[in-house]
């Protein structure tokens, strides 16, 4: 009767299925991924290599049992599944959510951040440094972090630290410290280089929490693996509720932890449709001139390169300069990309979409007013996809709800206000901010 | 030509450079601040005594580096470097010392619109680059440039951290030419008021190895380089302290010559002090 693939006997750990496997012996997927890191974090990284291949994939110590435990009784796991009616009905055909929004924080980042800071307690280490873009993975590092009792460093670009300014403080209530990046736009891929930079000079005592399928191996595959659980969860869900699998499932792609935890355990299944939905900003012609993307559709729009530890499909001009992206919402704001993601693409497993920032603000009042819930801007996206392309999907779809709104209101304000967006509230009582 | 072996190499200047005392060797980055005055400030480190120079070709997210280097980046490429201008400028330069460049993959593998560093090699040899340092770039990702590197005769150049020992360290010492990158702290590229302990350390773990050792990171003074050289290096980097001066220079707006001044000056300052390093050293062993 088991067709939702785990095993009774060894349930703690990650699931063996091909799609799964990928990437986890030597951190390649295709053409893609990679260690491209200077020297001085070569020894860091084999040593968190081991631990992953130890802890995570082999349940040393009972690391995954201990992972799991805390991801309940912390974090609120399992999420539901919950039918969408109103959309359902629009769409004319069954829309399930899968709400990470409810987990703690408010986004499915704490997934990752909770696995990667008891990692690095097994391991010995001794201080936490992470970067964030919109500040949700931020914050989840700084819940997790005070949660299992570690000092711990954010690094966040000013200019996300004025969007995001909720989540800043969130980050210092759960007493991490908070430096803002001032290089470049001040966004997430500068908050990534700096983290490197610090932990290039701490990997001794130091881990690195990075927020998503980003960085050189072991990150991809191990960040992946903790994010899995959405989709081992959805398709439990799924099946328990419609004896089916669902036809498609829909996520939103910035760097891709939510994209990959959402498609994992669905990758094998060949009959789902997989769709990434990226930030298509406010148009997805570039500036070669001056170095502007403004978008943050990697997967869609970019070229192979090396960034960051893997080489990935990014937004770059013809001599591989990295471009500044641009989204509406700072989480999908980045120039590149998870590099399974970029090989899923190529092989035609996964559908990359881009999505803009129009219609993810529509996608964000839509949700909000007629099904009673506030998504992050990073999700709406997803939701702005539906709007366009529901005829194109088939009878059962699975979104993936990666977070909450709550965070990007002043944001929604903002960017609302003097654009003609459907089913908005009247914004003006609202312009001096809430 | 013959068979490259790590102590050969392929660069004939590069092994001269080493020879019969410490090599100095400054890094800038190239077209900081602008294309005329990175040519002027070049030239003046040649005639300050350098043995190799190491030219910066920005990468808009070098990971590698601290915020003195970091800003040289931001200003070379606010005034336009591309690698196209880099070449011109390499061709343009004159100078006696030995060209490395040093530059992120990326830079690399894109050129010429292909897929790979060929390209970007053969133009490198073709405007008289002697070899490469790519700080983001390990041994284990390293094959291509390597053959690449030995089809037209460049060295490419490893680093070697603090923390890498044993199987690393092996891999890293089979695939170098040229010379070693010695590491001296951890952490990114940033002029220091002190030399590292990690130093000796590092220089002792590579004794064994027949290829000349350059030590940088943190090194800002004539005082430092004796200490270095002293303590068994065959060559010093020198990079953010020489970068200082040219931020300086903009800050206060200094004229291309006061600034090519001071960083001739600098230059001799260290290349002095690492000859008195050498010959405290090469002393101390002919009267034991
Ligand atoms: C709610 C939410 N969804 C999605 C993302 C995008 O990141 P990723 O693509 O890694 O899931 C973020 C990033 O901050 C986020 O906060």
């Amino acid at each position: 009767m088991s067709e939702t693939g785990s095993t009774t006997n060894d349930a703690s750990k990650p699931s063996r299925r091909p799609g799964r496997e990928r990437g986890r012996e030597n951190g390649k997927f295709g053409r893609y991924g990679g260690q491209y890191v200077p020297e001085a974090l070569m020894p860091a990284i084999e040593e968190l290599t081991d631990a992953y291949e130890r802890y995570v994939l082999d349940n040393e110590d009972g690391f995954m049992d201990e992972f799991r435990e805390r991801l309940a009784d912390f974090g609120g796991r399992p999420t539901p599944l919950q039918r969408a009616e109103r959309l359902s009905e629009r769409y004319d055909r069954e829309v399930y959510l899968k709400r990470e929004d409810l987990l703690h924080g408010g986004a499915h980042k704490l997934n990752n951040a909770l696995g990667q800071v008891l990692l690095a307690k097994y391991m010995g280490k001794e201080r936490i440094v992470a970067e964030t873009g919109a500040g949700q993975h931020g914050t989840a590092t700084a819940m997790a972090a005070a949660h299992l009792d570690m000092p711990c460093e954010i690094y966040m670009g000013e200019r996300d630290i004025n969007r995001q300014r909720p989540n800043v403080f969130r980050m210092k209530l759960n007493g991490a410290e908070v430096n803002p990046v001032t290089a470049g736009r001040g966004t997430l891929k500068e908050a990534i280089s700096e983290t490197m930079r610090d932990w290039a000079t701490t990997v001794e005592n130091t881990h690195y929490v990075i927020g998503s399928v980003v960085g050189p191996h072991p990150f991809p595959v191990m960040v992946r693996d903790f994010q899995a659980v959405i989709s081992e969860e959805a398709r439990e869900q799924a099946i328990e509720k419609t004896g089916e699998l669902p036809t498609d499932v829909v996520a939103c792609a910035g760097g891709g932890s939510n994209t990959m935890g959402s498609f994992a355990g669905f990758v094998d299944d060949e009959s789902v449709a997989l769709h990434a939905i990226e930030a298509g900003g406010s148009t997805l012609e570039v500036d070669e001139e001056a170095g502007v993307a403004p978008n943050s559709a990697s997967l869609y729009a970019g070229e192979e390169g090396v960034l960051h530890g893997a080489r990935t499909k990014l937004l770059q001009d013809s001599d591989g300069q990295i471009m500044e992206s641009h989204s509406v919402s700072s989480g999908l704001d980045y120039a590149g990309v998870g590099p399974e993601l970029a090989y899923l693409v190529d092989e035609g497993r996964v559908t990359p979409v881009a999505v803009d920032d129009d219609a993810a603000l529509e996608g964000f009042h839509r949700l909000s007013n007629t099904e009673g819930i506030i998504p992050a801007l990073e999700t709406a996206h997803a939701f702005g996809y539906l709007e366009e392309h529901a005829g194109d999907l088939g009878e059962r779809v699975i979104v993936t709800v990666s977070g909450r709104g709550d965070k990007d209101l002043e944001s929604v304000i903002e960017e609302t206000d003097g654009r003609d967006v459907a089913g908005a509230p009247d914004m003006s009582m609202f312009t001096g901010g809430i | 030509m013959s068979e490259r072996t790590a102590a050969t190499g392929n660069s004939e200047a590069i092994a001269d450079a080493f020879a019969g005392g410490p090599a100095y060797i400054p890094y800038l980055a190239v077209g900081d601040p602008d294309y005329d005055a990175s040519l002027a400030y070049v030239e003046a480190l040649d005639r300050g005594g350098a043995d190799v120079i190491e030219l910066g070709l920005p990468f808009s997210e070098p990971i590698a580096e601290g915020p003195t280097i970091q800003g040289a980046v931001v200003r070379s490429l606010e005034a336009g470097m591309t690698p196209d201008r880099f070449f011109e400028f390499v061709e343009e330069l004159d100078v006696d010392a030995p060209l490395v460049c040093m530059t992120y993959y990326n830079l690399i593998y894109q050129f010429g619109g292909s897929d790979g560093p060929r390209a970007f090699v053969e133009k490198a040899a073709e405007v008289g680059l002697e070899g490469f340092v790519v700080p983001d770039l390990p041994a284990e990702e390293a094959d291509p440039l390597r053959e690449a590197c030995d089809e037209f005769g460049l060295d490419l150049v490893f680093i070697v951290a603090p923390t890498t020992t044993g199987d690393r360290l092996e891999r890293i010492m089979s695939r170098v030419s040229g010379y070693v990158y010695v590491q001296a702290r951890l952490g990114t590229t940033g002029a220091k008021s002190d030399v590292a302990d990690s130093t000796t350390e590092s220089l002792d773990r590579l004794r064994e190895y027949d290829v000349p050792k350059a030590v940088g990171f943190g090194i800002s003074t004539g005082e430092h380089a004796e200490r270095i050289v002293a303590g068994g290096a065959d060559g010093i980097i020198v990079g953010s302290a020489l970068v200082d001066i040219v931020a300086d220079g903009v800050e206060n707006d200094l004229s291309t010559d006061a600034v090519a001044d001071r960083l001739e000056s600098l230059s001799r300052e260290l290349k002095e002090g690492a000859e008195r390093g050498y010959a405290a050293r090469t002393g101390a062993a002919e009267s034991r």
